[in-house]
């Protein structure tokens, strides 16, 4: 993937073998300025507000955690890049996007070997296998995540996030959303919002996702259906549980502003490379993550589902998109 | 009939250069199933060796009394008489294994390499060319299996064979035991065979 959008042009003396139709690799782009790396570094700008409260929150547990995946996934990236023979994709930004995104999705005192072998399968696995930038069928950030969540299950696990031995509030404490699982202790909704609880690092405060979020629809670097479907979709689903279900101190607004509903929502569902194209199938993507989301919530045992809805809806991008092919007018 | 491989031009393709696994990949359901430990890999690699090399040879005796339109039949049978002893006989002798192997000892009757080789080989050639053949085959089968699982035990386990071989330390890939691992592993250590083949042609 290089930097140009994709108009490959056709050599003179090469236009009859050429195909008829040049179609590239998505991201589709038609506005030259709208590169990959203007998006890669958009989404870093918009990542800060998350970073920063991160950092607030959890300290110098928050840096250490990014500062392995971060050096993990460019250093994977450089590393797979040369064994494939490419030019070096360090400067588009999207291995250090993937590595930030990583790092904020995982618990504060995860040791460090999570943080690497996370960071060296999603960007292995997870995108260079498949071709690299832009052919990637999953979103990298959450293969990595998927894979380390499984092989430690002691670390990734709800009960991984707590420890006891650290001078911050924050960490002592269960999860909001294991807290209420196990033992249905509601939390405040402030906390909530502000995101001074427990969680993996990015995805405590639900102010800091509105805001990077907010700039990053603005600048239509994420598309803004999608967190749109998602949060549509838990509205819905979490209103009929309020209505029909028993939970009654633990509402759908705790649902939308608890977990990593809206850090996935703005940040992790809005990877234009593993998400539809048309503005109809975002939506029904986001729908569908947000539909996963609360059934994982509700009937599984993990008390956050984010992830695996991310990774389900990933798998049916492409009929999605075949499902939304624009007719033209008067087919 | 055109010149057919010699037994042993059967044996050694068997090994390495048609690999049941990795380059003809059959017999995959048993190879992603069983490796997660090498003990029950190479248990599962012995009951194939038993079964093709009792089951090829008796093809290759009955060569001449095989109607075309029921072979299929007369190998499933035939495969399915030996399956069934190793069955009885890992219960009888080895019960934990067989508990642990559970269905895919049964499955072998079904098992692709095995109705390939009675097809392309013993059904054609002479018992000895079958029997090296089976032995090939099997070896070339033990080779994949063994390397999935030691692969999958040691990064998932700490152990090989059960005995530890990492420091007591080594975070446990749980994922390497469980069936993802069992797909990850196999397809990078088919990639790398692929990559290898690809860079020999190209020297070569």
């Amino acid at each position: 993937m290089n930097d140009t959008p994709n108009t490959t042009e056709i050599p003179q003396d090469d236009t009859k073998r050429a195909p008829a139709i040049q179609v590239g690799h998505s991201p589709h782009l038609s506005d030259a300025s709208f590169t990959t790396r203007r998006m890669m570094i958009d989404v870093l700008i918009a990542l800060v507000p998350v970073v920063g409260m991160a950092v607030y929150v959890f300290q110098f547990y928050a840096v250490f955690q990014l500062a392995v995946c971060l050096t993990t996934c460019l250093a994977a990236e450089a590393l797979f890049t040369k064994m494939r023979q490419r030019p070096l994709s360090l400067f588009d930004f999207s291995a250090a996007v993937t590595g930030v995104i990583l790092g904020l999705s995982l618990p504060a005192t995860a040791p460090w070997y999570v943080g690497v072998i996370a960071s060296v399968v999603a960007i292995g696995i997870g995108k260079v296998i498949f071709g690299g930038v832009g052919m990637n069928l999953f979103n990298p950030a959450m293969v990595g995540r998927a894979f380390v969540m499984i092989a430690f299950a002691g670390a990734m696990a709800a009960s991984g996030y707590e420890s006891l031995q650290t001078g911050i509030d924050a960490i002592t404490q269960a999860t909001p959303l294991n807290a209420f699982k196990q033992m249905g202790i509601s939390t405040p909704l402030k906390d909530l919002f502000l995101g001074l609880t427990n969680g993996s690092l990015g995805e405590t405060s639900a102010l800091a996702c509105l805001i990077g979020g907010a700039y990053l629809c603005i600048r239509r670097t994420a598309s803004w259906e999608i967190p749109a479907g998602v949060i549509a979709a838990v509205l819905v689903m979490g209103g009929l549980a309020d209505i029909f279900g028993s939970s009654d101190n633990w509402t759908v607004i705790h649902h939308l502003f608890s977990g990593s509903l809206l850090f996935g929502a703005f940040f992790i569902a809005t990877d234009p490379v593993s998400s539809p194209l048309t503005p109809k199938g975002k939506f029904i993507f986001g729908a569908g993550i947000g539909f996963f989301i609360m059934v994982l919530r509700f009937f599984s045992g993990y008390p956050e589902g984010v992830m695996f809805a991310v990774l389900l809806m990933n798998a049916v991008t492409p009929l999605i998109n075949r499902w939304t092919i624009p007719r033209v007018m008067g087919e | 009939m055109a010149d057919q491989p010699t037994a042993f031009e059967r044996f050694t393709q068997g090994v390495l250069p048609e690999n049941p696994v990795y380059r003809q990949l059959l017999g995959l359901c048993p190879t992603l199933a069983v490796t997660n430990s090498m003990q029950g890999a190479l248990t599962m690699a012995g009951a194939v060796l038993f079964v093709l090399l009792c089951a090829n040879v008796i093809i290759s005796l009955i060569r001449d009394l095989l109607k075309p339109h029921l072979r299929i039949v007369i190998f499933t049978l035939t495969i399915a008489t030996f399956v069934t002893i190793v069955d009885r006989f890992l219960a009888a002798y080895m019960y934990q294994m067989s508990k642990n192997l559970g269905p895919y000892i049964p499955l072998i009757i079904v098992n692709c390499i095995i109705i390939c080789r009675c097809e392309v080989c013993a059904s054609k050639q002479s018992p000895f060319t079958a029997a090296a053949d089976a032995v090939g085959q099997s070896l070339g089968f033990t080779l994949a299996l063994a390397s999935i699982a030691a692969v999958r035990e040691i990064l998932g386990t700490g152990m090989f064979f059960g005995i530890r071989v990492l420091p007591e330390m080594w975070p446990d890939w749980v994922i390497m035991v469980l069936p993802p691992g069992a797909f990850l592993t196999f397809g990078l250590l088919l990639g790398a065979v692929n990559w290898v083949a690809a860079r020999k042609k190209t020297e070569g």
